[in-house]
């Protein structure tokens, strides 16, 4: 399986909480706005566990998982 | 005899006491909702969700022993319909009410992810109905508001939820801190 | 027999000999010929080959291929067309001249779409300055029971996202134009949760045409890579500002003649829309208008639009002005745009008045804005200050 699970952000639902880059500082930090920018491309194996958790954290629902095509 | 009485006096007993102790984590839960958006988001919001699921397990807890409890005839129906108990209906009714509305936020919350945000947070409103009802349950319902430290927790939860709720209504009022994002603002 | 087959090559195709004026029912049937038949299950593939291999690709801006998007509509249950007449870039009037000039045009190819893709129902969704002629060509229509597909014509909204593929769903169907996320992709759901086509008024009339003559025919003009003609808005320091139609490849230079020329020295051209890139005069005018002729001066034919900016102009002005308009009109969804683009256009003010900026600042927000939005609102803006940046000498 190529490319792997990959973090995105629906930026549309997205309101800058934060609470993502507080839980993954590994792969989430914030831009200059309050808004998550995802570090790619895919999620590292060790931390595909914390990223299902990091995406259930989302009071938003903005943070999805995609499985790799 | 005095066996069937000791038995019904422990449950009575477990019902009081986790009757108490849901409301400390209900209100706590609650309280820190209300204040979600003035504290550090992440722990805030995963404290929120584990004093909820706490609140299930007392409420489950606090329901069954009154419900087992011999010595009054509640029956399982009043858990859920606010005039089904024979015995102090209203003051029952208002914990069935409580339930009811807590009930349908905890599953929306559960299926959140297949219900979608904006239904999700519409029913997650409810909550602000769900309190007040808990909170009169207890008031009503309660047997130890004598005790002077049971009633100390629970004008303490009250204190809680309403300074908590009085500060998110001046937070409103003062305006969002930052341009809102919605569609064509 | 109808003099209806328009000789392979010649131009102009989709608009009549003769503006302005709207071509009625007769005047349209006489010039293109009869509607071509209502195909069957069967033939709907063998259609939709027919535009995979005339190339037909999409002239809102995104130039996706057609044939492909009507295949992943047709395979869905029970679809709809939505014809896109929104034209929301406010520097671009092919759309609406297009729909004025030749609304049985535009509408045979979203009846056409339509039955191809198996749907009942074709929303077109146009321009306020054209809803009445093409009211009135619907109309025409219905008296002479032309269409088995049924025709709803519903004013397009203001604003320069209202014309992404996505907002004019939206649109049509909450009354709120700005872009949803993706996935669902429309052609699975979309409108009310039917697979949904949405394509642009100019691709529906190049499709009627090519169901009407043919591949062969379709790719007689262009370039073998991008086939057939587009409309193209000219507009700037030219003598005659208007929209043409000319052949994909055609060199900028001539495009720019058929306007007229130009009316003074050029210092550079604003090629696709405000979505697009600056290019210096000199170096494009013997380019093919083309996205292969165009590439690798970051650019491309985008909405069909070229600004001819004259010596002498301040680029970086015009830029700042375009950036301050385009945060201005972001859906205001996306936290990257809403508060990405009034700060680019902050310091492109700052840049454009001498005041100096922080370059460094600004080539970070504008890595921080790009792809990081709900459409690609952001995505061109960032596209546009770049090519501005690279043209007008204030790169590093």
């Amino acid at each position: 399986m190529t490319g792997g699970a990959r973090l995105r952000v629906d930026f549309i639902a997205c309101d800058g909480r934060g609470l993502c880059a507080a839980a993954l500082p590994e792969l989430i930090t914030l831009d200059d706005w309050g808004f998550p920018i995802v570090s790619g491309p895919a999620v590292p194996p060790r931390l595909l566990a914390d990223a299902r958790a990091t995406v259930r954290l989302c009071p938003m629902l903005a943070l999805r998982f995609d499985t790799g095509r | 005899m005095s066996a069937l009485l000791g038995g019904s006096q422990a449950l009575w007993f477990v019902s009081r006491a986790s009757g108490l102790a849901l409301l400390v984590a209900f209100s706590a839960a609650a309280v820190l909702g209300v204040v979600a958006r003035l504290g550090p988001r992440l722990a805030v919001g995963e404290l929120h969700r584990a004093l909820a699921l706490f609140s299930v397990a007392f409420l489950m807890l606090h329901v069954a022993t009154a419900i087992l409890d011999p010595y009054v005839t509640i029956g399982w129906a009043a858990t859920l319909l606010p005039l089904a108990s024979p015995y102090r209906t209203l003051a029952i009714g208002l914990g069935a009410l409580a339930v009811d509305l807590g009930g349908a936020v905890l599953i929306t919350s559960l299926i959140r992810r297949r219900l979608g945000y904006r239904a999700w947070r519409a029913v997650h409103w409810l909550a602000y109905l769900s309190w007040p009802a808990a909170f009169a349950h207890a008031v009503t319902a309660g047997s130890d508001l004598r005790i002077w430290w049971a009633a100390l927790v629970l004008w303490g939860c009250a204190a809680a939820v309403a300074t908590a709720v009085i500060a998110r209504l001046l937070s409103w009022l003062r305006g969002p801190d930052r341009v809102p994002l919605g569609a064509l603002r | 027999m109808t003099v209806g087959l328009l000789l392979a090559g010649t131009l102009p195709r989709l608009l009549p000999p003769e503006p302005p004026g709207p071509v009625g029912l007769a005047g349209h049937t006489a010039r293109y010929g009869p509607p071509p038949a209502v195909p069957g299950r069967r033939q709907r593939d063998a259609l939709i080959a027919e535009m995979a291999r005339a190339g037909l690709t999409g002239r809102g801006g995104a130039g996706f291929p057609t044939a492909r998007k009507l295949a992943a509509v047709a395979a869905g249950h029970a679809p709809v067309v939505v014809a896109n007449g929104t034209e929301g870039e406010p520097a671009s009037v092919k759309d609406r001249v297009l729909m004025a000039c030749s609304p049985h045009l535009v509408l045979d190819g979203a009846v056409h779409a339509a039955e191809i893709t198996g749907a009942a129902k074709a929303v077109m969704v146009v321009h306020r300055d054209v809803r009445e002629i093409i009211d009135e060509a619907v109309a025409e229509r219905a008296r002479a029971r032309l269409d088995r597909v049924r025709l709803e014509v519903r004013t397009a909204a203001e604003g320069f996202v209202a014309g992404q593929a996505s907002a004019v769903v939206q649109w049509v169907q909450r009354g709120v134009p700005a872009p949803t996320a993706t996935p669902p992709r429309l052609a699975q759901r979309g409108l009310r949760g039917a697979p949904t086509l949405v394509q642009n008024v100019e691709t529906l009339a190049h499709l009627a045409l090519i169901a009407r003559y043919g591949a062969s025919w379709f790719r007689s003009a262009g370039t073998p890579a991008e086939p057939g003609s587009m409309l193209v808005t000219v507009l700037g320091t030219v003598r005659e500002p208007g929209v043409r139609e000319v052949a994909i490849g055609t060199p900028v230079g001539q495009v720019l003649d058929l306007a007229g020329g130009a009316s003074a020295p050029l210092r550079a051209l604003l090629i696709g829309g405000y979505f697009g890139a600056w290019v210096d005069a000199t170096e494009v005018l013997a380019r093919p208008f083309s996205a292969a002729g165009l590439a690798h001066l970051g650019a491309g034919p985008g909405a069909g639009l070229i600004m001819a900016l004259p010596v002498g102009a301040c680029g970086l002005s015009e830029t700042a002005r375009v950036m301050r308009y385009l945060a201005s009109e972001s859906a205001g969804q996306c936290g990257p745009c809403v508060f990405g683009l009034p700060a680019i256009a902050g310091l492109l003010e700052r840049l454009a008045e001498g005041r100096g900026a922080n370059l460094g600042l600004l080539s970070r927000w504008l890595g921080q804005v790009d792809g990081r939005g709900g459409c690609a609102h952001p995505d061109g803006a960032v596209r546009l200050v770049h090519s501005a940046l690279r043209t007008f000498g204030a790169a590093r």
